[in-house]
């Protein structure tokens, strides 16, 4: 079980309060990521959820029982830390084992356990060397490891990947994702990147400045965001977004549309612009669009066959049942 | 950034070694502070009273007074000049290319590890001796009258041990200052076309400035204080009197409490001033 | 600074190095070696090198005249007691500015370094009679306490300077692992900082057995260690070149064997973390 419950949490360090009452339910089981941008609180969040900070004011609630004052070691919660906290002065044995020793757990038990996450975590051949003699995505997986053998009620990870290198992430990535889908214990995980809590999550949690923007699944975040705060933070490359007359002939004040819902034209369409820079990842290709007189830049995804260049004219067309609309206070509009 | 439970848990830690220094420090200060405005004499009747001022006064219009605060300032002063000006030069010459710069450094350093009361005896003896010391032999080969070390140049003397034992003090930290120097700094302004002196006094001293600060600021708060060498040597005589010295004697050699108490009292005011711009350099380097 | 450079200018700089490292050192060398002579090469002029009878005979007498073995024991009773008694009172104190830190951690911490710097001389008397009070005069165990409060500033600083190093996240990990206090310090802090306390320990046994102000003061015959020891022979056995070296160079042997070790974490232990 691993039902975690916010009930009007706040938390202030000295004069400044950095989450204003926020309620928010993680059901068992659940996949769950806070996304936002540094300093959105997002960390703080987690680490009141593992008792490494107090909260000010309001209940945290662990399978129905109040544990907001329950010490972190209490609460049945693994977590995973951003630098992995790893023991440098114990062998990869003794890291994964030390949350058991701590437990008191029987020898034969713990040299069980121990076992059976190195194996699954492909750790078997490294138990016995220390931290400093492992790679970045080898610690990486230890410090998965010392969480999973406590078999917690749920999983704590605060930025884990942030520290690997992009192709290495990619892999982690999957691999937390394999492990949920086996352990089907309930995870919170922690990032700034919005392609990590796309891939990832069951649900996403939007943080900012301590509010959450809003909670959903990837898709009803990206079909359905909110806010212009939500509708640009979602989804890469970024929304464009066009005000004034344009909106104005969609009923809005802000219009919101995603590059990828765009097709060019040599020819013809609706918007006229010149292309800038022109990326070409292969698959796709990412024209930035200037001279639209809608925007500063408008950013278009298009096939990667798709051949522009530098200075050429280029017409745009918006596909008109993807567009979102927000009013003045930069709501989306149903 | 941490839970109530940890902070109260760090209260209670921190407490055992608040308390036994609030103790060690709050405890001696007051009683020193009452007995300096009290007549006490502990073998000449006691605790005679109340007498206010009496032994502020006094002990500022001794005659012993003023020399003592001559003494003291010739020594520090002495003292912090030989340091840092050799501290300097061998800081350099040590950070230089050259072999076994290990243990060169390891010689430079070793006085610093010799108990003050063993250099002030060999210095005392096996050196400044008048009749059977190295430095009688050495002036007896020049042809030269032999020094009374010790009586007619006390303060001098005084000096040269003290200092030998810190001049490995401000070596070390000098060096290790030196050593955190950017090489590029230097180079490009050689690029510039500065030639070594000013590449010294433009670069180099400015660096080492803050070290230089800090060393001149521990050496005084120890060399204010220090005692074994004087105990040791002239005992305060031949003018190498110095306040702490005299403190000593008033309290423990005339047995006047009242007094020395006093005296303290002026030693421990001096010693803030100095500890007071001491702590702005170390708490500043807190904050960064 | 590191440049290639000649050898001829890096021949000179061996030479004028090595000239003024052998100067410095020579005050503790001639000691050494006049140790080992007789007291008339002892005091012969010309003074004798290397040449001279080699003999064991000055540590015998000071030995036996003395009782060196006791002086030994005490300093090394009052040295490692009051550094293991520091360090006790010091890794949690440590502990809890370096990973609590509150508002009032610098003012705690410069507060403590300022008790340091009390002159002893001004609270002599007071010490004195507390000591007579409790019965602690010439006692090894009143000095190990009060050389454990003069220390005590350092020893907190160089732990909450190498403590500093570790980083939060570790702590927190095996708090979250469901380790108490007791057990956070003692499996994960302390093997961690291993190096740090080794050199605060060593660097405080340096500054207690070096002490010479209360060990001469608050000592008479039973607690006294070397430095009292050897402050006994300022007259006139300070006449006996010969017997004064042997009682110093035993006297300081063992430091400066310890000093070596330690010079490394000497700058950070002697200026507050100021220079590093």
């Amino acid at each position: 079980m691993g039902r975690i419950t916010l009930d009007k949490v706040t938390k202030s360090f000295g004069e400044t309060q950095v989450i204003p009452p926020l309620d928010l339910t993680i059901d068992d089981g659940e996949f769950t990521v806070f996304v936002g941008p540094s300093g959105c609180g997002k960390s703080t969040l987690l680490r009141l959820i593992a008792g490494l900070e107090d909260t000010t004011s309001g209940e945290i609630r662990i399978d129905g029982t109040d544990a907001t004052n329950v010490p972190p070691a209490k609460r049945g919660l693994a977590m995973v830390f951003q630098s992995y906290a790893l023991y440098p002065h114990m062998s990869v044995r003794k890291n994964i084992a030390f949350p058991l020793r701590m437990a008191k757990m029987d020898q034969a038990e713990i040299e069980r356990r121990v076992e059976g996450a190195a194996s699954v975590l492909n750790l078997s051949d490294y138990i016995e060397r220390k931290p400093g003699q492992l790679s970045g995505g080898q610690r990486q997986r230890v410090a998965i490891g010392r969480a999973i053998v406590r078999e917690p009620s749920a999983f704590l990870f605060d930025e884990p990947l942030s520290n690997l290198d992009a192709a290495l992430r990619v892999g982690m990535r999957l691999e937390i994702s394999e492990l949920h889908k086996r352990l089907e214990t309930t995870m919170i995980y922690v990032t700034h990147d919005q392609v990590e809590a796309m891939t990832m999550a069951d649900k996403i949690v939007v943080l900012r400045a301590g509010h959450i923007e809003q909670v959903g699944s990837p898709l009803e975040l990206y079909r359905a965001p909110r806010n212009l705060f939500v509708a640009g933070f979602i989804g890469s490359p970024k929304m464009n977004f066009v005000s004034g007359e344009e909106a104005g002939k969609h009923n809005a004040h802000t219009i919101g549309v995603r590059p990828e819902h765009i097709t060019v034209s040599e020819s013809e369409g609706r918007w006229r612009g010149v292309v800038g820079v022109a990326e070409h990842l292969g698959s796709d290709t990412f024209f930035h669009i200037h001279q639209t007189g809608l925007a500063e830049t408008i950013t278009v995804r298009a096939d990667g066959e798709v051949g522009f260049n530098h200075g050429d004219t280029i017409y745009l067309t918006p596909r008109d049942e993807v567009i979102h609309r927000f009013d003045q206070d930069g709501l989306r509009i149903a | 950034m941490a839970t109530q439970h940890s902070r109260s848990a760090a209260r209670l830690m921190m407490a055992p070694a608040v308390i036994l220094l609030l103790g060690w420090m709050l405890v001696p200060l007051t009683m020193t502070l009452l007995f300096s405005f009290k007549q006490y004499l502990p073998l000449r009747g006691g605790d005679l009273g109340w007498v206010g001022f009496d032994n502020y006064v006094r002990f500022v219009s001794s005659s012993a007074f003023w020399p003592s605060v001559v003494a003291t300032l010739t020594i520090v002063g002495g003292v912090l000049l030989i340091t840092i000006v050799l501290g300097v030069l061998l800081a350099l010459l040590l950070d230089q290319p050259m072999w076994g710069q290990g243990i060169v450094r390891i010689l430079v350093i070793a006085p610093f590890f010799v108990m003050p009361t063993v250099s002030a005896l060999v210095w005392k003896n096996m050196f400044m001796d008048p009749v059977n010391g190295l430095f009688a032999h050495l002036w007896k080969f020049f042809g030269a009258e032999p020094v009374q070390w010790l009586s007619q140049a006390s303060l001098e003397s005084i000096i040269l041990i003290v200092s030998w034992q810190w001049l490995p003090f401000a070596t070390l930290i000098l060096l290790t200052a030196v050593q955190s120097l950017d090489s590029e700094q230097l180079e490009a302004a050689e690029m510039d076309g500065a030639p070594k002196v000013k590449r010294f006094w433009f670069i180099i001293l400015p660096h080492l400035s803050r070290a230089i600060t800090v060393v001149v600021l521990i050496q005084t708060i120890f060399l204010l204080s220090i005692f074994a060498e004087i105990f040791v040597t002239t005992q305060g005589s031949f003018g190498s009197r110095t306040l702490t010295y005299l403190i000593y004697q008033r309290v423990l050699e005339s047995q006047n409490v009242g007094l020395g108490s006093a005296g303290g009292v002026y030693a421990i005011i001096l010693a803030n001033i100095v500890a007071i711009f001491l702590m702005r350099i170390v708490g500043k380097n807190l904050d960064n | 600074m590191a440049r290639s450079v000649t050898s001829r200018r890096k021949a000179l700089n061996t030479l004028v190095a090595w000239t003024i490292g052998l100067l410095i050192f020579f005050p503790i060398l001639w000691t050494i070696l006049t140790s080992f002579k007789t007291e008339a090469q002892a005091i012969s002029d010309p003074p004798v090198f290397l040449f001279f009878d080699w003999t064991l005979e000055n540590y015998a007498v000071v030995q036996e005249r003395s009782n060196y073995m006791r002086f030994l024991w005490n300093s090394v009773i009052i040295a490692g007691g009051s550094t293991i008694l520091g360090i006790i009172i010091a890794i949690p104190a440590a502990w809890s500015m370096a990973f609590v830190p509150s508002r009032r951690t610098k003012d705690i911490l410069l507060w403590m370094l300022s008790t340091k710097m009390l002159p002893a001389v001004g609270v002599l008397y007071p010490i004195y009679l507390i000591f007579i009070q409790f019965g602690l005069l010439d006692n090894r165990f009143g000095l190990v306490v009060v050389l454990m409060l003069i220390n005590l500033p350092i020893i907190v600083w160089m732990l909450y300077t190498y403590f500093k190093e570790i980083p939060g996240e570790i702590l927190e990990a095996a708090r979250m692992d469901g380790a108490s206090l007791k057990e956070e310090i003692l499996y994960v802090l302390t093997p961690m900082a291993i190096p740090g306390i080794a050199s605060t320990i060593l660097l405080n046994f340096i500054l207690a057995w070096n002490e010479a102000f209360w060990t001469l003061n608050l000592t008479a015959v039973n607690a006294a260690p070397l430095t009292a020891f050897i402050a006994s022979y300022s007259s006139p056995e300070g006449l006996f070149f010969a017997k004064l070296s042997a009682a110093s160079t035993m006297a300081i042997a063992p430091i400066l064997i310890l000093g070596w070790f330690s010079q490394k974490q000497l700058v950070r232990g002697l200026t507050f973390g100021a220079v590093k």
